[in-house]
């Protein structure tokens, strides 16, 4: 039973909230506002701003001056690529821990979530000189290696939960008529796992490339994503605002689209499940 | 119906996420304790050796170490209390009827999207520059002096920026508990002249506790390693450097890699001690 409410206080609660929802969002307006201005527009006051011409220089001068596709594509790489490596390795086993549960399958997966908890700064001495030794400092692959790990227990979890939610019954089920495994696999088990496999890659995907402590320490410009080449802009030479914005916008508009599907996943997945 | 042959398979399926998670967690972490132990400059080749306790007694003796420390508690308490208060009153007001509640969620939710390096460059360029910023440019319109931010108040501006990142989070998981609020019993409580402030604090409020703990404990473990965000815009310095920011500084750009190596081992300890609360409920969570 919906509750009741008049039209005037749903007209003022409206308000409201359309009003601080665009407040929240203003910062994001404002700098894709800006990436269609130029640089000595960029600086004028807002009203000045928006009244000035508008056009793509911007877009097509951070192009140019810099190889921004290059680390469009390290971004994708290392976000797709250590999200897919993960779910390979995370899969058997959370399914072994959803379907067949042993006595000690919480303390291994509460083990799993304590290591996500070690601060990163523990381990960058020797991750920095192993990295430097072996040659993989500023490399896609020891990027995608450490992310991987980093995101493993997430994995693990994301699954977890998901799989549990399948009846193990069904199983059961699908043998007693005869069902080969081949085909349990194919026909039972893949079509109620794939939405639960989706959200985690999803959302694994968004965390991976919004990463900025290991992408920020372990490159410098080959195999530097988006989060690594943004920062470049915190020591800039003369105006830079149109560039950093139009840089930003690209840089955040794939992430917005995918979180904006993830919405719902987002509250399961970063709670562990304790929030549905 | 687990066979001996099924454990043995779900062993195997296992074994790899275990194996990888251990080697990740113990090889770096065991090589940190031992670095931490040691004469160790890059300066210095020639001074080798074990260094006792003296790299630890180094850092914890450190001004800088106490300040570091401050400031961490600081950016993490002053983040929570923002998100959370701020999150639960906009939750409440997102959970009211009234029209486009999709695209005003899609508004809301959208800062946590945005990558750290962005929302910090964006923060100090585009609003808090006290020449071209956003807020220079309204406060010379209301004949006001421009503030400098950044300048004067380091981390406060820094405790707005990761404010401003990580209130969506906390307003979309408490907005999501407040959906699953009992609405009957809010009728029900209301029919027997419960004014709203009472429904509030004795039916709303114990209904989401479950949700504000796991938004601290969550923020928490991601607060604690804020990095980015000092690093693009003060660059650390004396007046906003955290804990994660000291080490990783010495770590980097220092030549001390026993004193560094000790400085991580002791925020690994600070973590755990948050973590242990962390664990404990996430493993009352898991039960239910």
């Amino acid at each position: 039973m919906a509750r009741k409410s008049s039209t005037p206080a749903k007209v003022v609660v409206t308000a409201a909230a359309w009003g601080i929802g665009f407040l929240i969002f203003f910062p994001i307006l404002w700098t894709i506002l800006m990436s269609f201005h130029t640089e000595g527009d960029a600086i004028k006051s807002p009203f000045e701003m928006l009244t000035s011409p508008w056009n793509f220089d911007s877009y097509a001068e951070v192009q140019t001056r810099s190889n921004y596709s290059l680390h469009f594509f390290n971004s994708v790489v290392i976000s797709v690529g250590s999200t897919l490596l993960a779910l390979v390795i995370a899969i058997p086993a959370a399914w072994a821990m959803a379907f067949v549960p042993g006595k000690r399958t919480k303390d291994l997966l509460m083990w799993m979530l304590s290591t996500k908890m070690m601060p990163a700064v523990g381990v960058l001495i020797p991750m920095y000189l192993g990295f430097k030794n072996m040659g993989l400092l500023d490399t896609r692959t020891g990027l995608v290696g450490v992310m991987t790990l980093i995101n493993l227990p997430i994995v693990v979890w994301m699954l977890y939960t998901y799989f549990k939610e399948i009846p193990g019954e069904i199983l059961e089920a699908a043998r007693m008529d005869g069902a080969s495994l081949r085909s349990e696999i194919l026909y039972v088990l893949t079509p109620m796992a794939l939405p639960g496999i989706a959200s985690t890659l999803l959302l694994n995907v968004i965390l991976a490339w919004n990463e900025a402590f290991w992408t920020l320490q372990l490159t410098t410009h080959d195999a530097a994503p988006l989060t690594q080449f943004i920062a470049s802009y915190s020591s800039p030479e003369g105006l830079f605002y149109a560039k950093l914005s139009a840089a930003s916008t690209m840089a955040i508009a794939p992430i917005l689209i995918l979180g904006w599907f993830s919405q719902k996943q987002l509250v399961r997945g970063l709670t562990f499940g304790a929030v549905k | 119906m687990a066979t001996q042959h099924s454990r043995l398979a779900a062993r195997f399926m296992v074994a790899p996420s275990v194996g990888f998670l251990f080697v990740w967690m113990i090889v770096p972490l065991v090589t940190t304790v031992y670095f931490s132990f040691l004469v160790y400059n890059l300066l210095h080749p020639e001074r080798q050796g074990w260094a006792g306790f003296d790299n630890y007694y180094y850092f914890l003796t450190d001004r800088a170490f106490l300040t570091a420390v401050w400031h961490s508690v600081a950016l993490v308490v002053g983040v929570l209390c923002i998100t959370v208060v701020g999150g639960i009153l906009l939750a409440l007001l997102l959970n009211l009827p009234f029209w486009g509640q999709g695209v005003v969620r899609v508004l809301v939710i959208a800062p946590f999207f945005v990558m750290p390096t962005v929302s910090a460059l964006v923060w100090k360029n585009m609003f808090m520059n006290p020449v071209n910023g956003m807020f220079a440019h309204i406060a010379k319109g209301l004949g006001l002096q421009p503030y400098d931010f950044l300048g004067h108040a380091p981390m406060l501006s820094i405790i707005g920026i990761v404010s401003w990142e990580w209130l969506p989070f906390a307003t979309l998981i408490l907005l999501t508990a407040l959906q699953s609020l009992d609405s009957e019993q809010q009728e029900a409580a209301e029919m027997d002249g419960a004014n709203w402030m009472n429904r509030f604090i004795y039916l709303t409020l114990p209904h989401l506790t479950r949700a504000i703990t796991v938004v601290i404990l969550i923020q928490t473990i991601f607060l604690l390693s804020i990095y980015a965000e000092i690093a693009v815009t003060t660059g650390g310095g004396p007046a906003s450097t955290t804990i994660t920011y000291l080490v990783a500084q010495q770590s980097l750009y220092g030549n001390d890699v026993g004193g560094a190596s000790a400085g991580g081992i002791v925020a690994v300890i600070l973590a755990n001690i948050v973590a242990v609360f962390v664990m404990r409920m996430i493993g009352k969570n898991l039960d239910a």
